[in-house]
């Protein structure tokens, strides 16, 4: 299926369209074209969520609603929300838009109840402003069109809570720039999921890839309600240095009226692995591959799909703790090189 | 560095109390080894890594030849400025050592720049002094074979005397006993030569690895600066060489596991002219390449594949195995450098900066230049020069035994090197008077009684160090050749003698991944027989000589070594999980119990 103004697959976007597709789309298109598996989507640009502000700005006015609120006002602003947002979930799409993302959605989903990710995917014209995107709301294992364009929806109202619109008047953002690309995505039932940091989290260093999994739906570890496996794999030579398997009572899987449950792990499992050595080496060349295509160190989350084993990527974004820490260079070059060796042979100083 | 508690010392050297009743054969040591009162004041530590077993009388040439080369080239040639050199003492048959750090900052000024004119032009004028150092020791080689063989005849060969030779054959004992022992004691200046400038620099890229790359691993870092053909491969290369002759002249049947060394030389002999090649092949191998010993060299019992061919023999089945199944066996060298230089650019692109990578550039070919000496010189001292030298020992020992001065040529490795030269000239004297030497009533009881002390100084541990702790270990001599600093004795005095938890063994981290098996306790060459497939070999010393069996085994656990050590390279080479330099393991570890390897970590832990 081809893309269209308001529809992209993954494939045909990358960073640079960013402004159109959001941070989180643009970074999905940008893994797939670097040949990294991604579970299967496409992004309904901001092109899309300007043709719905204009039919309802048609009607009352948004933008200019926004703007006219005082930082200060938090009554005002929680009233504004509560109005926008309504009219958001309540607007219905041009006839012509529901269908394009109807038959997108078609083309992603074989089986319509094949359950999707709605996921916010905002863009300011300063995209690279981080702290923007954990404002927006995400909505796992979403079955059929209809409940498809209905978090659509959902995900463009959430432009317009309380904390992004505070968040935007303190800050004095023009709304004219502000846009919502959202990404449809499908879920993956995770066999084991995890994170991982390209460089290591307690010393910094970029020889190592730090691997944290468990068992299910990576819900569980970004949640903190169960202590992964952990492992530290040299980035070069794939050698493990660590491995702490802990015990892991409980596990994350789809719920069958939708939506995510706890459930307990089988005695066998709780203290096995819940990655491979194999595994753990794919994820090692994943790691470069994704750092050498971004030019610097990354936080990634992964899955490993429960049916196939395949390992795919959710998200990747710049490690933030340790880059910014400006380390002094381990030496430099003399102008005798044989002089190196007084760090040795020179005694403390 | 954290503060001990002060309750938590060492014990002091005069509280270690040399066993009941095997106080004459301590008191055979000299009176310079010997543990005094003034001892108390210094840290000393157990040399476990060298010396893993008690040493015998004479074995403890090794040591007093070794230390006064090391001295020497650290206090006096390279002036290295913050240390002296190695003081030694022997107790219970046990080697413990001291370092002399130099601490006075004038003093260390003076002997930065003395040392800046003598190491510097050393590691500038490397490659020159380094083919040098090969053609002095292929020398020494030459004339330690060149020693005469030791005859009493009964008359002077009538030769001699219408030459006017003048000197009569009992003074040639000495003279070349004399000259045995020169040559030993020379050999060490040539060890160190080199030794502890190629493992500074080596150091040196080490270090700035760790600071660059806060968790690589120590073998990662070996692996950049290793060799790809350094003469510590050669004799296993020998085997894998031997092993396809043996298939293409069509002799492979004749190896089979179980048959003696020289009942397979016998059925070759019988087995016309492509037995007769093999056996001409392997004629070549033998010199100089096997020429190799099953030990680190530091004890007489530690004998050659040349004395012994059961150790390379062991190999030929599995490598034949191997060929016939159509593997070549021969080393990708190639590959292998080419995975080097990969290594050292993957490295290198993760550095932070240009000027860091400069750094990199030139530590790393600092360590290149030194690293053949690092590897090489240990198959021309410790194994090829050491075994000439113990081999003229034993042929002493057997010209003694011959005369009565004890059951067995072996029995002469009781007696110290002064004692002997003492046995030698009684015989001089004996032969030359024409009465009987005197040895045969001195000698046999004290060999018994310190073959017997040294059986009883086995069966108990020792402490790893004694004295107080030093505030900081900053000699670089200890810390590059033994690897102790303050954190290594701080795990030391936390835990028991052996420090480590109950069920675990620890040691360096030589070839990383985890394996679990049956342990098999190899002490000797004749018990590698017992290996089965799958087992895990525990050792005293694991070297090139043991690669044969590595084809066998899952794992490997040894006393002694060093995470650049040799076991350790062939370990890598094998991809075998390995932990080395441990101490202790063959005591600990018990024949068939369960074992897991941790070779990433350096952990042996004893299974329930």
């Amino acid at each position: 299926m081809a893309s269209s103004p308001h529809v992209s697959w993954f494939a045909e976007i990358g960073l640079a369209e960013r402004p159109h597709v959001g941070g989180k789309g643009g970074s999905l298109g940008e893994l797939q074209r670097a040949g990294i598996a991604v579970p299967p989507g496409f992004v309904v640009r901001t092109a899309a969520f300007e043709r719905f502000i204009a039919t309802l700005e048609q009607r009352a006015a948004v933008r200019a609603r926004v703007e006219s609120l005082d930082p200060a006002d938090l009554a005002g602003i929680t009233a504004c929300s509560r109005e926008l947002r309504a009219r958001v979930e309540a607007g219905s799409l041009p006839a012509d838009l529901q269908d394009e993302i109807a038959a997108a959605h078609a083309a992603l989903c074989s089986d319509p109840a094949a359950p999707v990710a709605v996921r916010s995917s905002a863009t300011t014209e300063d995209a690279a402003d981080a702290s923007f995107a954990g404002l927006q709301d995400t909505y796992l294992w979403v079955q059929g069109a209809a409940d498809v364009l209905h978090r659509l929806r959902s995900c463009w109202a959430s432009l317009y809570s309380v904390e992004s619109i505070s968040y935007r008047r303190q800050r004095g953002y023009p709304e004219q720039g502000v846009a919502m690309a959202v990404v449809v995505q499908r879920m993956v039932d995770a066999r084991s999921s995890g994170v991982m940091f390209t460089r290591s989290p307690t010393t910094g260093d970029r020889s190592v890839v730090t691997i944290e999994a468990a068992w299910g739906l990576g819900s569980a570890v970004v949640g903190g309600e169960v202590t992964p496996d952990r492992w530290v794999v040299s980035k070069i030579t794939g050698e493990i240095s660590v491995r702490d398997i802990s015990p892991k009572a409980i596990q994350h899987v789809p719920a069958a009226a939708g939506g995510v449950e706890s459930v307990p792990v089988a005695e066998a499992l709780r203290s096995a692995s819940s990655m491979s050595d194999e595994e753990l080496q794919k994820l090692r060349a994943i790691a470069r591959q994704v750092e050498r295509h971004y030019g610097c160190p990354q936080d990634i989350e992964w899955a490993v799909q429960r049916d196939s084993n395949e390992i795919l990527l959710l998200q990747s974004r710049p490690e933030t703790v340790w880059s910014t820490k400006d380390a002094a260079p381990a030496a430099r070059a003399l102008d005798n090189p044989v002089a190196h060796v007084m760090s040795i042979f020179g005694g403390r100083r | 560095m954290s503060a001990l508690p002060v309750s938590k010392g060492f014990p002091k050297p005069s509280s270690l109390k040399v066993l009941p009743g095997t106080e004459r054969a301590q008191a055979a040591y000299p009176y310079y080894c010997q543990f005094t009162r003034a001892d108390d004041e210094r840290f000393w530590f157990y040399n476990s890594m060298h010396f893993p077993e008690p040493m015998s009388a004479f074995d403890m040439v090794t040591a007093e030849a070794a230390y006064c080369a090391l001295g020497s080239a650290n206090t006096r040639v390279h002036v290295l400025p913050t240390t002296l050199g190695i003081d030694y003492r022997i107790v219970n048959g046990r080697v413990y050592i001291g370092g002399n750090a130099v601490t006075d900052p004038k003093e260390i000024a003076l002997r930065t720049a003395e040392f800046h004119q003598r190491a510097f032009y050393y590691y500038e004028h490397w490659e020159r002094l380094y083919a040098q150092w090969r053609e002095k020791m292929l020398a020494l080689i030459r004339d330690a074979q060149a020693l005469p063989s030791l005859e009493l005849p009964d008359f002077e060969p009538l030769a001699h005397v219408h030459a006017g030779r003048g000197v009569a054959s009992n003074h040639y004992l000495l003279d070349t006993y004399h000259k045995t022992l020169e040559g030993y004691f020379r050999m060490w200046h040539h060890h160190f030569e080199f030794l502890l400038l190629g493992y500074g620099a080596y150091l040196t890229f080490f270090a700035f690895c760790k600071k660059a790359f806060p968790e690589i691993s120590d073998q990662t870092v070996a692996r950049m600066v290793a060799g790809i053909d350094a003469e510590i491969f050669r004799p296993d290369e020998e085997l894998r060489r031997l092993s396809r002759c043996a298939v293409e002249l069509g002799v492979d049947a004749h190896f089979k596991d179980g048959l003696s060394p020289e009942a397979i030389i016998r059925t070759l002999e019988d087995a016309g002219e492509p037995g007769r090649q093999w056996l001409k092949e392997l004629a070549t191998s033998r010199d100089p390449w096997f020429n190799i010993n099953v030990g680190d060299g530091f004890y007489h019992y530690h004998r050659s594949w040349n004395d012994d061919l059961s150790m390379p023999f062991a190999g030929l089945p599995g490598y034949i195995g191997r060929v016939k199944a159509g593997e070549s066996l021969e080393r990708p060298v190639d590959k292998l450098q080419a995975e080097r230089r990969q290594l050292i650019a993957d490295y290198r692109e993760l550095l932070g900066s240009a000027e860091e990578r400069a750094a990199y550039d030139q530590m790393i070919a600092l360590a290149h230049r030194v690293f053949p000496y690092v590897e090489g010189h240990k198959f021309y001292c410790e194994h090829w020069y050491t075994n000439l030298f113990f081999n003229k020992i034993r042929e002493f020992g057997a010209l003694l035994a011959a005369n009565g001065f004890f059951p067995g040529a072996e029995d002469v490795f009781q007696l110290t090197h002064y004692e002997l030269e003492a046995a030698i000239i009684d015989l001089m004297l004996a032969w030359s008077n024409g009465s009987p030497p005197r040895g045969p009533d001195h000698w046999p009881k004290l060999v018994a009684e310190r073959r017997a002390a040294i059986a009883e100084w086995a069966k108990h541990d020792t402490p790893p160090a004694l004295g107080p702790v030093p505030d900081v270990i900053d000699d670089p001599a200890i810390v590059m050749l033994w690897g102790i600093t303050r954190e290594s004795l701080e795990t030391w005095l936390n835990a028991g003698s052996n420090g480590s938890a109950a069920n675990e063994v620890r040691g360096f981290a030589a070839s990383s991944g985890v394996v679990e098996g049956p342990a098999r306790i190899v002490k000797s060459v004749e018990e590698i027989s017992k290996l089965k497939p799958g087992d895990i070999l525990v050792c005293q010393v694991t070297n090139p000589t043991w690669a044969p069996i590595f084809q066998k085994i899952a794992g490997a656990v040894s006393d002694i070594g060093g995470s650049m050590s040799h076991a350790a390279i062939v370990a890598r080479e094998y991809g075998l999980p390995a932990v080395v330099g441990t101490g202790s393991a063959t005591s600990r570890i018990k024949d068939g119990q369960r074992v897991r390897v941790d070779g990433g970590r350096g952990i042996v832990t004893i299974l329930p």
